[in-house]
C-alpha cells in the first residue's frame, strides 16, 4: 500500500482524535497484516468504492469504547449502551471522512458507504490486491485501532492491461 | 460546553427552531448540545434524507443540520428536495466529508453553507448567525435594543 494512500489517514485519525478527545495523540505500532483480521471489541466498518477500493475498521477495546463514549457524551455510559458503539462509528465516520477528503482533493475520486457496527469477530484478510495495514493510536482514553484494507483500482485495470499487452 | 450569547428570532425574539439530519445518533445528541448552548431549540430530528423532508414538513425549522452520507437518501439529495418545494428553506451541511465536489454539488442543490466534521461549536456559532443573516439576533442586541 502506498504511502500517498495511508498519510492522510494518519494525519487524519491524529487530528480527529486529538480534537474529540482533547488530548494529544501518538501513533504507536504499525503494521502489516495478511492474517484474518481480529476484533478487539467495538469496532465500526466504513467500505470504499471508487479509484480506491476497500473497507476500514475502527476499532477499541470494550473499556476504552466506553471511556471515550463517556467523554464526548459528557457523562456516564453504559458498556451495552447502543451510545458507545455510535460514538465509535461516528469516529470513524470523521476520521475516514476526512482522509477522503484529503484523497479527493488530490484527484482520487471515491465514496465511502455510512459506517456500520462491525459485529463479526474476523473481518477481511489481506490478500495479494488489498494489503491489510494496522495503526494503533494512543491516546489518554486508551489505544485505538485503524484497520485498512484497500487497493488502487484504475490502476491496477491499467497494469493488469499493460501486462497482457507485453 | 462553552456557552454562547443566545440567538433569537428578530421578529419575536423567540428561540431558533433547528431540524437535526443525522444517521448518527451520536452526533444528533453532539449537534443538539451545541444548539442548546446557542439558545436554540430541536424541533426535530431525523436519521435519514427521506425522514428528513417528512419532518421538515411537520415541524418548518429556522434551519436545517444535514448531514451528507446517509442511508437510503442522502444528504444532498434531501437538501435539494426541501428547497426545490420551500425556496426559503435554510440548510446547512455538516459532514465529515469536505472535498470541493462535494461542497458544489451541496451549493448548487440550494444549502447555504457546509460545516466539517468533527464540528467546533464556535464555527457553527458564526455559520448559524451568518445562514440567518437579518433574522436573527444575539441576545445582547436583544437586551441593548431594549434598554
Amino acid at each position: 500500500m502506498k504511502m500517498e494512500l495511508i498519510q492522510p489517514f494518519i494525519n487524519s485519525a491524529d487530528a480527529v482524535l486529538a480534537q474529540s478527545l482533547q488530548c494529544e495523540t501518538r501513533v504507536g505500532d504499525v503494521s502489516m497484516e495478511d492474517e484474518i483480521y481480529r476484533r478487539k471489541g467495538v469496532a465500526a466498518i466504513i467500505e470504499i468504492n471508487g479509484d480506491i477500493e476497500g473497507r476500514i475498521i475502527l476499532d477499541t477495546d470494550p473499556g476504552t469504547a466506553m471511556h471515550i463514549a463517556a467523554h464526548l457524551a459528557g457523562g456516564e455510559v453504559d458498556s451495552s449502551d447502543d451510545l458507545v458503539r455510535e460514538t465509535i462509528c461516528e469516529l470513524a465516520n470523521m476520521v475516514i471522512g476526512n482522509a477522503i477528503t484529503s484523497l479527493n482533493d488530490q484527484g482520487f475520486r471515491f465514496k465511502i458507504s455510512p459506517p456500520q457496527v462491525h459485529a463479526a469477530e474476523h473481518g477481511l484478510s489481506g490478500n495479494e490486491e488489498t494489503e491489510a495495514l494496522v495503526m494503533c493510536f494512543e491516546t489518554a482514553k486508551g489505544s485505538v485501532f485503524m484497520n485498512i484494507a484497500m487497493h488502487y483500482k484504475r490502476r491496477r485495470k491499467e497494469e493488469r492491461a499493460a501486462a497482457v499487452v507485453g | 460546553m462553552e456557552q454562547f450569547a443566545a440567538l433569537v428570532k428578530a421578529k419575536d425574539n423567540k428561540p431558533l427552531r433547528y431540524l437535526i439530519v443525522d444517521d448518527s445518533i451520536f452526533a444528533r445528541k453532539n449537534l443538539a448540545k451545541m444548539l442548546e448552548s446557542f439558545g436554540g431549540e430541536v424541533a426535530g430530528e431525523a436519521g435519514d434524507g427521506c425522514t428528513a423532508i417528512t419532518e421538515y414538513e411537520r415541524v418548518h425549522p429556522d434551519l436545517v443540520l444535514m448531514d451528507i452520507t446517509m442511508p437510503q437518501m442522502e444528504g444532498i439529495e434531501a437538501a435539494e428536495r426541501i428547497v426545490r418545494q420551500y425556496p426559503n428553506a435554510r440548510v446547512v451541511m455538516v459532514s465529515s466529508v469536505g472535498y470541493q465536489e462535494n461542497i458544489v454539488a451541496a451549493l448548487q442543490k440550494g444549502a447555504r453553507h457546509f460545516v466539517q466534521k468533527p464540528v467546533k461549536a464556535d464555527v457553527l456559532y458564526e455559520v448559524v448567525r451568518y445562514v440567518m443573516g437579518d433574522d436573527v439576533l444575539t441576545a445582547q442586541t436583544v437586551s441593548a435594543g431594549g434598554k
